[in-house]
């Protein structure tokens, strides 16, 4: 097999040096129809909004840092806490597993390029401007978008300002994002792999997109209805959410977290994917379980439409359904438990190394168990009651999303950045990345659990006095960590301008997968001619 | 050549019938968000989930049985929407009454702004499954009450409970919440000319 695929490739290269026009300098960014131009972009996209979302997680650490006012005042923290949690949802972590998509489900699959390259472009370039628009609302009156990431009714109606309409705006423009890219995905799945390439020989990356896509379609249209119902409730006298005018505001809380939910598994699916190929790879052994992955990929996936209210138990719901939903978000603990067994099961025994891409994919499968747990103490209804709105929670969706999405797409970075670039990173710069952000993440995030359980509630700028030396702590950590990301900034750009040692087509010994079989760095064009499987 | 175009081809037709089955699916998905709306209302009014009472008048208690042996205390609770300046209360904080039995609490507001304005109560019955059992028969919550500047008024409010009511409910609230609607009616006038 692998002869065949190299033969085609090298006689395929040099096709590629005669025909490889594509236009310079600004155009070919705005025009590409590339899915690497395009992955590219989104990455890079993704990384600076995670860093302009992380700066102003570093403005709530530093009001937290002491007890009191010292920094901001309450409103503009109340700004940061919700524009930090939209633009880390939508601009960093789904972004980033946008393109990779982009990048890696061609190449894994054999295809040319995406199935539906012009709208490929559109998705993209409609991204920057909803941020745009979302980050100009700093410049109004009032202020940015206050009332939270979940911007539940009222305060997104009857409380909030005007800022609420760009908020809504750009919203719709994400969701639309959002929604061509699911779409490109399945089709490019669905009709462009390659001969032999049948659903059960494709690689878990592509297998976890593949379903995140389906979530994708069935939930961003019911997020654009609900932004859609604030809008009118706000501007234009409907009254969904408003009792006064026979609307009832706990339905705006089903609605969203009827989205909400199915999307934290749309930032946790990918990852499964990745670290599936990673774990593999450095443990020289074929995935342990490769169709159980799948099948509790789609439990997962299928399970999440049934969980949403337990981010509601304390609205007052009767006891029946706060069991339904407290077994149901259980139940969940079993398919991600067969995924965390597996992983560990692919390890055992294996020739293991440590590299980078490995150790964040390490760090992933301890941290987000970790993250997991404190999500099961969650779901018990009665002492959710406790932990509700407090910053065990905090803690617990920042394990399974820094620890967890974030984590997985620095491992997958580092995993095909050598295939991107055509250089290996900086291992002493990887390493010390790596290291620096491990142990910064846990001074951060792990002690808010203890403050959390002592009753500490989130999104309040200041806190009794009690809390003061764990806040600090917790401060120190955030400091660290964001900064530790500059490393991996200085790691990305050196790769980008070709600063290091050539890689080879297959720098990982253990990697599988046709993406290997392409040279380092990828022709601008791969599989022209479909590979044979 | 020929076959490599067909297959091109059969690729796009593929790929258009793929679209089409997606993009209806977003469609559908749009309005289910929309459909969710009615549909949870239903639900709630078969369940009692948000604990909304009706807001129209149930019949009247003729020829229902009065169930002497069992005691409830019916607790009222009364708001007044964030910011408004108007004093709402019941004459009674709570009341005992048998299944069946047909009682009437008298609650009293006054507006103490110097405009006229018109207000609409909302009830909620918590826990949610009592209002099952809760028929009102005559209610200030069923129609919106204009108020003149400073005008004080009490209004009355009939109700009895469902015999049916189940033996572990002992006790329950009646809250009322009491909303400025003048501006709102203001708007959906000047909507409709």
């Amino acid at each position: 097999m692998s002869t065949t695929v190299s033969d085609t490739h090298s006689a395929h290269d040099a096709h590629d040096d005669h025909h490889d026009h594509k236009p310079t300098g600004i155009k070919r960014w705005l025009f590409t129809t590339n899915h690497k131009d395009i992955g590219t972009m989104y990455l890079w996209f993704s990384f600076l909004m995670f860093l302009v979302g992380g700066s102003m997680a570093l403005m709530i650490r530093a009001e937290l840092f002491q007890p009191g006012m010292q920094i901001i005042d309450p409103h503009f923290f109340n700004q940061m806490t919700t524009m930090h949690g939209v633009i880390m949802v939508f601009g960093a972590v789904m972004p980033a597993f946008v393109g990779l998509a982009n990048w890696m489900i061609p190449m894994m699959i054999g295809a040319p390029d995406m199935a539906l390259p012009r709208m490929n472009n559109w998705s993209f370039w409609i991204l920057p401007f909803a941020f745009l628009i979302m980050l100009s609302s700093f410049f109004m009156p009032g202020g940015a978008p206050a009332f939270g990431w979940t911007f539940y009714a009222p305060l997104s109606t009857t409380y909030s300002t005007d800022s609420t309409a760009l908020f809504v705006f750009s919203m719709h423009i994400m969701g639309m994002s959002s929604i061509m890219g699911a779409i490109n995905v399945i089709v490019t799945i669905m009709n462009m792999r390659a001969p032999g390439m049948n659903y059960m020989k494709m690689p878990l990356f592509v297998w976890t997109w593949f379903i995140t896509a389906f979530l994708l379609i069935a939930v961003m249209p019911v997020l654009a209805g609900v932004v859609t119902m604030v809008l009118t409730d706000k501007y234009f006298g409907t009254s969904f959410f408003d009792a006064a005018g026979g609307g009832d505001p706990v339905l705006f809380q089903h609605l969203f977290w009827f989205f909400g939910h199915p999307e934290v598994y749309i930032m946790i699916l990918p990852s499964f994917g990745i670290v599936s190929a990673i774990i593999p790879a450095f443990a020289r052994k074929p995935l342990f379980g490769y169709a159980s992955m799948v099948y509790a990929t789609a439990s997962i996936a299928g399970l999440s439409f049934l969980v949403w209210a337990h981010h509601m138990f304390t609205t007052g719901m009767p006891t029946f359904a706060s069991l339904f939903f407290m077994y149901m978000t259980m139940l969940i603990a079993v398919p991600t438990g067969v995924k965390v067994f597996n992983w560990v099961s692919t390890m055992w025994r294996g020739a293991m190394t440590f590299e980078t891409p490995m150790l964040f994919s390490l760090a992933f499968v301890i941290l987000f168990t970790i993250g997991g747990f404190s999500g099961i103490m969650l779901a018990i209804t009665p002492v959710d009651y406790q932990y509700h709105d407090t910053y065990f929670v905090v803690a617990h969706f920042h394990y399974v999303l820094v620890t967890g999405a974030v984590f997985s797409i620095m491992a997958a970075a580092y995993y095909w950045l050598p295939k991107w670039s055509g250089v290996m990173y900086d291992d002493f710069l990887s390493k010390l990345h790596f290291w620096c952000s491990l142990i910064s993440v846990n001074i951060l995030f792990f002690p808010m659990h203890f403050v959390g359980l002592a009753g500490m509630p989130r999104r309040i700028p200041d806190y009794a006095i009690q809390f003061a030396d764990i806040n600090q702590i917790v401060s120190i950590g955030g400091f660290l960590f964001g900064f530790s990301q500059l490393i991996f900034l200085a790691v990305a750009l050196k790769c980008a301008f070709k600063k290091g040692k050539p890689a080879p087509a297959k720098p990982w010994e253990g990697a599988e997968g046709l993406e290997w079989t392409v040279p380092s760095p990828a022709p601008y064009h791969t599989f022209d001619v479909p590979p044979k499987v | 050549m020929s076959e490599h175009e067909s297959n091109e081809q059969k690729h796009e037709r593929g790929n258009s019938r793929v679209i089409t089955r997606l993009l209806a699916s977003v469609m559908l998905m749009f309005a289910f968000g929309f459909a969710l709306v009615p549909l949870y209302e239903k639900f709630c009014e078969i369940t009692g989930f948000n604990g909304r009472t009706t807001n129209t008048a149930a019949q009247s208690n003729e020829g229902m049985n009065v169930d002497q042996s069992r005691v409830v205390t019916v607790e009222f609770h009364t708001r007044v929407s964030r910011g408004i300046p108007w004093e709402f209360h019941p004459e009674v904080r709570s009341i005992r009454v048998h299944p069946g039995e047909v009682k009437t609490v008298n609650f009293i507001i006054e507006n103490r702004t110097d405009k006229a304005v018109i207000a609409q109560a909302l009830p909620s019955v918590s826990p949610g499954e009592a209002s099952l059992y809760l028929n009102k028969t005559e209610c200030f919550c069923f129609e919106q009450q204009p108020l003149a500047a400073g005008e004080r008024a009490v209004m009355p409010m009939q109700f009895y409970l469902d015999p049916d009511l189940p033996d572990r409910i002992h006790r329950f609230t009646l809250s009322y919440m009491m909303y400025d609607l003048t501006e709102q009616v203001q708007v959906t006038a000047n909507l409709a000319e």
